[in-house]
């Protein structure tokens, strides 16, 4: 636990977290709590009337099998995401960091490279990705479907677009691990690793028994901000590769409240999809907050 | 002080002077080049006359187009005009935000001879007793697009009649090499609501929803099963190949040379002016041997009045809508973006002045939404709620059965199952 900080002025502290607060209630709280009555209404588009009905917006959502299609996708969707992209930034870090000490400035260049995914916004990163693999029109397009050895068409095959969106939603985010397990390794006391080297550990005993345990607060860290990255910010991406398609095949959660509240317009269902996805970012939030972070070693 | 007060003074002269005139907002979604076309429009009208002015704005495509106009209307600052998409029509009529344009021109005695304009538009967005709701602003209908030189290499001189026909065709035009015969953009609309209409069959109850909010969907019945069913066989053997959803893949497809016939919205046209670098013309979509073909159906959208603004401007908004309808501006649309002119006098003067004998794909549309008398029940139109949902379920559908893994039959008894849960949730919304 954190020390309790002691100011001098009762008030002040307050004060200096007002802002944030304010932030916080217009912007979160408010439009949350907007979104907790609108999943018990019934309103038309255009906000002139609205009835109550109790549970009748959750009951009509569950009547087909979309959103449990919708929901099953959208957690292999992001279980892929935080595994591809925690892996190659991690893979990617452990290379510069190692580099480092060698070629310190293709090393700086190398890191500039690795962060620039970051630096693009997530429906241009889409739009890239869309044309570089459109089966008619991208460039690499042929070049996957010899190497599948089947035609390459993620406009009509559902595996292919999910595979496509989960590739281009990790690229993006590669980056922002990278910067984050960079820092974490280049923190891991130089000492350790030599002293473990002396006594005979190869380097994969070196990183699973030193550096791996050392890294855990960042790899947490990386967890819950991969995970809240795929549920929510990858809206962009999928917007512009696929809209959902073929077939829902990539209409995950985030995007199924979008297209059913602005598309379909239908805001109790797209309200009560909100709440659902709410809830579950607040549990696994805790879970991770409770369960794992005890194993995690914040030193 | 006295400056300052002197100076905003001088500043807020000008706003009052303008006073005088009515100024009236109006909220579209035709970008690109169509934009243009449309400042153009406004510019024409503005000038035209002194007493009003029609600003125009562009909100983005259709879907934000109609999001904007929500959001503005919650906040009390609709625009007096709004671009709506047909399909967003059961939306905007059941919300008691609009002033329906029958009305709105009754009581601002603009005078109209609504038999001059072509039926199968205006009763697309009629209500069931014949009262107009919204302005047909743009509006058009799929034709069959071809490629003379690829017929010709495979020997064939005249585009396909009829499915039987075209049946032969895609078979002689494989033997030929051409390794894409046909493909078609926007299937929803074109390979069943527009099958459907042509071949009278209803796509749905109660007048394909027109007389009530219970329909249901009916797009499982055999003709359309086969008919989906032969596409896909076209499909296995890469006679028929589909592109994606939109109108662009397939219309790029058709103007690369890749592909010998195109279904598409006769919008298209001026698209493949430009890109076709080959001999290329337009005819009716095919029907099935044997049967006499209804008019197509349109698609495209309409203007429709928001309630909540003064009398003044509704006067303005009155004028200008009548101005658009005029045969001027009806036929200078037409030739300018290939949309369908919405009035007879202007097709009449078009076909005086020559321009279908220079241009014999331009009338093709025009030709096959005239052919007959509409029938109520299946080819007036298509009045659905949530129907931008429902197409998103039938391209969703569709793309399983053009990739193996589903029947078309299947695929129809999936749509009208989930469809049929959109309907009854719009239902339920709106009692």
């Amino acid at each position: 636990m954190l020390k309790r900080s002691h100011y001098k002025n009762r008030y002040l502290p307050y004060l200096l977290v007002g802002p944030q607060l304010l932030i916080t209630v217009f912007f979160f709280f408010w439009p949350a709590g907007e979104a907790l009555v609108q999943a018990f209404l019934i309103s038309d588009p255009f906000g002139l009337q609205s009835q109550f009905v109790w549970f009748d917006n959750f009951s009509a959502l569950f009547e087909g099998s979309e959103y449990i299609n919708s929901f099953i996708r959208t957690l292999i969707f992001s279980a892929a995401v935080c595994l591809l992209s925690l892996l190659s930034g991690l893979f990617l870090a452990a290379l510069v960091n190692r580099g480092a000490k060698n070629l310190v400035r293709s090393s700086k260049l190398l890191k500039s490279i690795f962060i620039l995914p970051y630096a693009i916004a997530p429906a241009i990163a889409g739009a890239l990705w869309m044309f570089l693999f459109h089966p008619n029109l991208g460039l690499l397009a042929n070049m996957v479907s010899s190497i599948i050895g089947e035609k390459w068409n993620p406009v009509l095959d559902g595996d292919h677009a999910f595979f496509l969106v989960i590739l281009a939603s990790s690229w993006k985010q590669v980056s922002y691990n990278f910067v984050f397990f960079l820092g974490g390794l280049q923190a891991i006391p130089k000492s350790l690793l030599e002293s473990a080297a002396i006594d005979g550990a190869g380097p994969f005993r070196r990183f699973f028994h030193i550096t791996l345990p050392l890294l855990s607060p960042t790899i947490f860290f990386l967890v819950v901000m991969n995970l809240v990255y795929a549920f929510f910010d990858t809206f962009g991406i999928i917007h512009t590769i696929t809209e959902g398609g073929p077939g829902g095949a990539t209409n995950i959660l985030v995007y199924k409240v979008y297209s059913d509240g602005f598309v379909g317009l239908d805001l109790g269902s797209s309200a009560v999809q909100s709440v659902i996805l709410m809830a579950l970012t607040i549990g696994l939030t805790i879970i991770q907050f409770k369960y794992v972070e005890k194993k995690v070693h914040y030193n | 002080m006295f400056k300052i007060i002197l100076i905003s003074t001088l500043i807020c002269l000008p706003a009052w002077a303008q006073e005088k005139v009515t100024t009236i907002n109006w909220w579209h979604a035709m970008n690109g080049s169509r934009n243009d076309i449309v400042k153009e429009m406004v510019k024409r009208y503005n000038d035209s006359q002194n007493k009003f002015k029609v600003k125009a704005s562009e909100k983005g495509n259709y879907t934000e187009t109609l999001n904007s106009s929500i959001a503005a209307f919650r906040a009390k600052k609709q625009p007096h005009l709004v671009q709506v998409f047909e399909v967003g029509t059961m939306t905007m009529m059941q919300s008691k935000v609009i002033y329906p344009v029958h009305q709105l021109f009754k009581d601002y005695k603009v005078a109209v001879d609504w038999s001059n304009y072509l039926q199968p538009v205006l009763s697309y967005y009629m209500t069931n007793d014949n009262k107009l709701l919204s302005m047909p602003f743009n509006s058009s209908t799929p034709i069959m697009y071809y490629n003379k030189n690829l017929l010709a290499k495979a020997g064939l001189k005249t585009p396909p009649k009829t499915w039987t026909e075209l049946e032969q065709h895609t078979l002689k035009l494989k033997e030929a090499g051409v390794k894409c015969s046909l493909t078609s953009s926007w299937q929803s609309w074109i390979l069943i609501e527009n099958y459907s209409a042509i071949h009278n069959i209803p796509f749905a109850s109660q007048g394909n929803g027109f007389a009530s909010l219970t329909a249901k969907l009916n797009v499982d019945n055999e003709k359309v099963v086969n008919h989906i069913e032969r596409l896909h066989r076209w499909a296995k053997d890469g006679r028929f190949s589909y592109q994606g959803r939109r109108g662009g893949p397939a219309l790029n497809a058709f103007t690369a040379g890749k592909c010998a016939l195109l279904f598409e919205s006769s919008s298209g046209l001026s698209s493949v002016e430009k890109l076709a670098k080959f001999d290329w013309s337009a005819a009716p979509l095919p029907f099935e041997e044997g049967t006499k073909p209804l008019n197509s159906i349109i698609g495209g959208a309409t203007l429709w009045v928001f309630k909540g603004h003064t009398k003044k401007e509704y006067e303005a908004v009155a004028d200008f809508l009548r101005f658009l309808s005029t045969k001027e501006m009806q036929t200078w649309w037409h030739k300018k973006t290939g949309y369908l002119p919405i009035t007879l006098d202007a097709y009449e003067s078009l076909k005086k002045d020559g321009f279908y004998k220079k241009y014999p794909y331009q009338e093709v549309a025009i030709k096959q939404l005239t052919r007959a008398t509409p029938n109520q029940a299946t080819s007036r139109g298509i009045r659905l709620g949530s129907f931008t949902q429902i197409r998103d379920v039938i391209n969703e559908e569709l793309e399983k059965v053009w990739n193996n893994n589903i029947s078309a039959k299947e695929a129809m008894a999936n749509i009208v199952k989930r469809g049929n849960i959109l309907l009854k949730n719009f239902h339920r919304r709106n009692r």
